[in-house]
């Protein structure tokens, strides 16, 4: 166990002493990529809350969109700051998760049935900001209207990428404490009986609906912060990147790829397609559009097939069996 | 106040419409129904078979007709393909998998077409007079296409109701388990479906290209839409499709004259999703 907690440590030091190297010249694009990282990765935690449960949705777009649309138009139209939108696009998209989720609950939609519905949920709300174009600017997506080079606490726009750097691991350190609490709770056992049999579970006193918001609440809430700070970060919200089936879906991708049962599963996945993409997108340039999510494709279908549990899920299987090994063993 | 003949000429374009999200979902739901599996790049597949069909009329000169048969053999041979490839291995596995599983060959397939053709829009062009009935205009080719695709689904239900191989495929999405005890292989009973449904989503890439220009992301734009049909309809109920592909079109041609192109989607999609928790089982489905 010690030696866990030093590992932790040292990773923690080592991610935290990044914006303090000396990087040369790429520093700025490095600092970047990590940034994205880290909030996507935030963001596939939070959709493999309700995805190790069975409850696979296909439209976090929609909550995604909602919290960066939120507190985008809300400064933008009524100066409220990002303190205040952050909190009021969350609450409003948890109203939505549990409006969408207590129908769903009640009227037994899960499985495939499950995924449609919160599909078309995705799809009304990318659909709903591309319609209002006079407010949220359309397909065209908006913009962050803070003037030119503003920079300070109120609007919480920092012209230094270091400072989002520690936001953005400050955010991604939250969602991995409240993915081990979930882990550690009450709540697991009694989710993971839910996502085996509904009714066996109701028959011995879990309130099947009860748990089955919370979680999505839960969820729902913390895939609206981060799609808020990444409009933050980016100061730009645009419907196709932050709302609809393609954004959806690549979360439900990086998930799988890392693994959705184990703690850094989703960082993980996230980590190699962010790094994948960027990479190939260096090394042709726009000469091959599309190389990437070419592989992608590909490596969800050989994944799915071969390795369901994920890169890392897969890798903490075995580590865990070749420890494991010895000690059954050795009591002779 | 809107004009009437507008709003009449939006019925009737959603009639149109409606004939092709029925001859899309035709296939779809089949495969859905038999081998109780979502291929969510379905419509990806109908995308490539418009390519297939552009690419051999403009490139090789080929007649549409003809292209529009070899389009049926690809759409065939793509259908074998992913069940073979993809489906095969994963049969036993957890439904959201399968239905990941064939959220990569979207991906994929999406991609690929933007590496290999770019995102340009391409169409063959047809140009057929279109017709006036009392200040309405109706497209000639839309026309032609609507009757053929009633007359492929026509075809499906004579070749499910009235040969060998479709009665044992109609038997084995009644009940997987009894028809192996019947002596009939299901297995080959599957690769038969997803050749037909492939067959199906040809035909309808054959009828589609010569409405609409293909492109990269094709399917994405009326992918959900299928699948929505086919869940309203009841999965695997091939009549209660047919209907609900027509009311889906209608509220989205006449709410898009209405309101707007995107609200009249909007409203589908609301709709669907209500009517997904009243009735969980398709708009036709019989309590229990």
């Amino acid at each position: 166990m010690t030696g866990r907690l030093a590992t932790w440590a040292l990773g923690l030091v080592v991610l935290a002493a990044i914006p303090a190297m000396p990087l040369g010249r790429a520093q700025e694009y490095i600092w970047h990529v990590i940034i994205q990282i880290f909030l996507w990765s935030f963001i596939g935690n939070a959709w493999s809350l309700m995805g190790r449960f069975g409850l696979v949705s296909l439209g976090h777009g929609a909550f995604l969109g909602v919290g960066a649309y939120g507190t985008v138009l809300l400064w933008n139209f009524f100066h409220v700051t990002p303190w205040l939108g952050v909190l009021a696009s969350i609450a409003l998209t948890v109203a939505l998760a549990l409006i969408v989720a207590y129908p769903c609950s009640r009227f037994q939609v899960v499985g495939h049935y499950f995924g449609l519905v919160t599909l078309a949920v995705g799809e009304v709300i990318r659909l709903l900001i591309v319609a209002e174009r006079d407010w949220t600017g359309g397909s065209l997506g908006v913009s962050l209207a803070t003037g030119a080079g503003a920079s300070g606490l109120w609007t919480l726009q920092f012209a230094d990428k270091r400072v989002f750097y520690y936001v953005g691991m400050a955010a991604w350190l939250f969602g991995l404490w409240v993915w081990w609490r979930v882990d550690r709770s009450m709540a697991r056992a009694a989710m993971e009986a839910i996502g085996e049999d509904e009714t066996a579970a109701a028959s011995v006193g879990i309130h099947v609906t009860r748990f089955k918001m919370g979680i999505t609440a839960l969820s729902a809430g913390l895939t609206a912060l981060g799609g808020t700070l990444l409009a933050l970060y980016l100061a730009y919200a645009n419907p196709d990147t932050l709302s609809g089936i393609g954004v959806s879906l690549r979360i439900v991708f990086a998930v799988v790829l890392g693994g959705m049962y184990v703690l850094l599963g989703p960082s993980v996945g996230t980590a190699l397609t962010i790094a994948l993409s960027e990479y190939l997108r260096i090394y042709f340039g726009i000469k091959l559009i599309g190389i990437a999510e070419t592989i992608y494709g590909l490596a969800l279908i050989l994944f799915i097939i071969f390795l369901p549990a994920g890169i890392w899920g897969s890798l903490a299987d075995a580590w865990r069996r070749r420890r494991a090994a010895p000690a059954r063993t050795a009591p002779a | 106040m809107i004009d009437p003949i507008f709003l009449l000429e939006a019925v009737i374009n959603g009639i149109l419409l409606g004939g092709v999200l029925a001859l899309l979902a035709l296939g779809l739901n089949l495969i859905f129904g038999v081998i109780d599996i979502v291929w969510i790049a379905y419509v990806d597949l109908v995308a490539l078979c418009m390519y297939a069909v552009y690419f051999l009329v403009t490139l090789y000169g080929w007649p549409l007709p003809l292209a529009g048969v070899a389009s049926i053999g690809v759409g065939a041979l793509l259908g074998l393909a992913v069940h073979q490839l993809i489906i095969t291995p994963i049969l036993a596995s957890p439904p959201i998998n399968q239905l990941l599983a064939t959220g990569g060959l979207l991906f994929f397939v999406q991609s690929c077409a933007t590496l290999l053709w770019s995102t340009d829009h391409r169409s063959v062009r047809v140009t057929l007079p279109t017709i006036e009935v009392g200040g309405i205009f109706i497209s000639f080719t839309r026309l032609i296409a609507f009757a053929l695709s009633i007359l492929a689904m026509i075809g499906l239900y004579f070749f499910l109701t009235r040969t060998y191989t479709g009665t044992a495929i109609r038997a084995v999405s009644q009940d997987r388990e009894a028809i192996a005890l019947m002596g009939a292989r299901p297995q080959r009973l599957y690769l038969v479906t997803s050749a037909v449904g492939g067959a199906m989503a040809g035909i309808a890439g054959a009828l589609l290209i010569i409405q609409y220009a293909v492109h990269p992301y094709f399917g994405g734009a009326f992918g959900p839409l299928t699948f929505m049909v086919c869940v309203l309809g009841g999965l695997g109920n091939m009549v209660g499709a047919f209907f609900a592909a027509f009311i889906m079109a209608q509220i989205i041609s006449v709410g898009g004259v209405l309101v707007s192109t995107e609200m009249g989607y909007v409203i589908a999609f609301v709709v669907f999703i209500v009517l997904m928790f009243v009735r969980p089982g398709g708009i036709f489905a019989r309590r229990a």
